[in-house]
């Protein structure tokens, strides 16, 4: 328990302290919902609509960008071997990444989405869905990219890689996050679609951190 | 004989060079049977008119699309759990073979789908499942190419082949849940309420057989490749030239 404790604050020290980026994931985020009404155009009744799939897509790429870090610095200075060695099994390890991974790039988005929702005139039954949404699905996120980031590890300039590894993986969270909040939008139930995303992090939470330490272990071979 | 006897590369090697002749003569055979069967031997459809013989093409590259996808789930996880090289160089050589088979589908869908439904592509559970499929497909096949080492390769794909099974099979399932479809549903099945007429039925399975059978020859085919290139790689690697 205590190595973990000691693990978790590591990874989270490491990645708000000055060049952790732990606030990039965030800009890519603002950056990526300023720029799609520029490029849709500036009608409200186009951007209700196409809100709930932007705010999903933008998180995605934000968790996205920040993943190939996320084991690569600790196996190019040997952090990865003492962590092998650790009494923490692999598993535990890469949970405890994908958790850090989670509160440094998930978490902000969740705060985020609301405010940046209005700018692109959310409908207002949709907020607290979107945003149950975002929490309980971004977790799926951080977990399942770690195993793309961990089958990446070894390989350089991995990143297009990554992201064509993990963004097809994305997709049932993807579909069942934004349904949630479409579908609230329209003023039907979202209970389902919730439920379901709900299911799909509780999936990932107990089998990919296996995958991952699977994965990890063959490049530390 | 134990089918795991055939894991010894040597044995592989000289069983399907035996093998392959035959099967090359009988998926020539047994496709054009069911080709020429089925474009010329079958009645035009009532509402479709010919443009339904798509179907002897677009349904077997479908039905091997998702087949060798299972395929490759099996031979990586036989790899993963008894380390037979030629089960890790199966599914890596069937990859290749399985995208063009998605790919197939996908076009003779289109090809079809603009006479009958107006529209060559519509975001159908059906449609929209075979390209994330696709995209499954290349992501496998890149990370084979992506890694130099053989045995960490051959690993770490199988890692992704018994993740991405998982994947696929979830988002079949959630792309349902995201759209209504204009694809017809499945009429080859036994239960199925309404089946395909007995006249197309027939060419269809020989299709069927013809589109398995080839699959069969290019699988060994590309697997006695990918043998030999690791032959010839442990050679260059022991200094003798």
């Amino acid at each position: 328990m205590r190595a973990a404790r000691a693990l978790l604050l590591r990874e989270l020290a490491l990645a708000l302290r000055s060049g952790g980026g732990a606030g990039l994931g965030l800009a890519f985020f603002l950056i990526v919902l300023l720029i799609a009404p520029l490029g849709i155009g500036p009608e409200l009744g186009l951007l209700s609509r196409v809100a709930p799939g932007l705010i999903w897509i933008a998180a995605l790429l934000a968790c996205l960008l920040s993943l190939d870090r996320l084991f690569q610095a600790d196996l190019e200075d040997g952090s990865l071997d003492v962590l092998a060695l650790s009494p923490l099994p692999m598993e535990a390890v890469v949970a405890l990444k994908a958790l850090a991974h989670w509160l440094t790039t998930g978490l902000p988005l969740v705060v985020a989405a609301p405010v940046l929702a209005l700018t692109l005139a959310l409908p207002g039954p949709a907020y607290l869905p979107m945003v149950i949404g975002l929490l309980i699905g971004t977790p799926a996120l951080s977990f399942i990219g770690a195993v793309g980031a961990a089958l990446t590890v070894g390989i350089r300039r991995g990143g297009l890689l990554l992201s064509l590894l993990v963004l097809p993986l994305y997709i049932p969270t993807l579909i069942f996050g934004a349904q949630a909040a479409i579908r609230a939008g329209r003023g039907l139930d979202p209970a389902t679609p919730l439920l379901l995303t709900g299911a799909i992090t509780l999936f990932t939470l107990a089998l990919a951190p296996f995958a991952a330490a699977a994965a990890l272990r063959i490049n530390l071979r | 004989m134990s089918l795991w006897e055939l894991a010894n590369p040597t044995l592989f090697m000289r069983l399907s060079g035996r093998m392959l002749p035959v099967l090359w003569v009988l998926a020539a055979a047994t496709l054009a049977t069911g080709l020429i069967w089925g474009f010329f031997g079958t009645p035009e459809e009532a509402r479709q008119g010919a443009s339904v013989k798509i179907l002897f093409i677009h349904v077997p590259a479908a039905m091997m699309a998702i087949n060798i996808y299972a395929m490759m789930f099996v031979t990586s996880l036989v790899w993963l759990i008894r380390r037979h090289h030629v089960s890790a160089l199966a599914a890596r050589a069937a990859a290749p073979v399985g995208a063009t088979m998605t790919v197939l589908a996908l076009l003779t869908g289109a090809f079809w789908g603009q006479p009958i439904w107006g529209a060559p592509w519509d975001w159908d559970p059906r449609l929209t499942s075979f390209f994330i499929l696709f995209l499954f497909y290349l992501g496998y096949i890149a990370l084979w190419a992506a890694i130099e080492d053989p045995d960490k390769a051959a690993d770490l794909t199988s890692v992704l082949a018994l993740v991405g099974s998982v994947f696929a099979l979830l988002s079949r399932y959630a792309v349902n849940f995201w759209n209504q479809g204009l694809h017809q549903d499945a009429t080859l099945s036994l239960d199925s309420r309404t089946n395909i007429d007995n006249a197309f039925w027939v060419p269809l399975l020989i299709c069927i057989a013809g589109y398995f059978l080839l699959f069969l020859a290019l699988l060994l085919v590309r697997t006695r490749t990918e043998i030999r290139a690791r032959r010839l790689r442990a050679l260059m690697l022991s200094g003798v030239h």
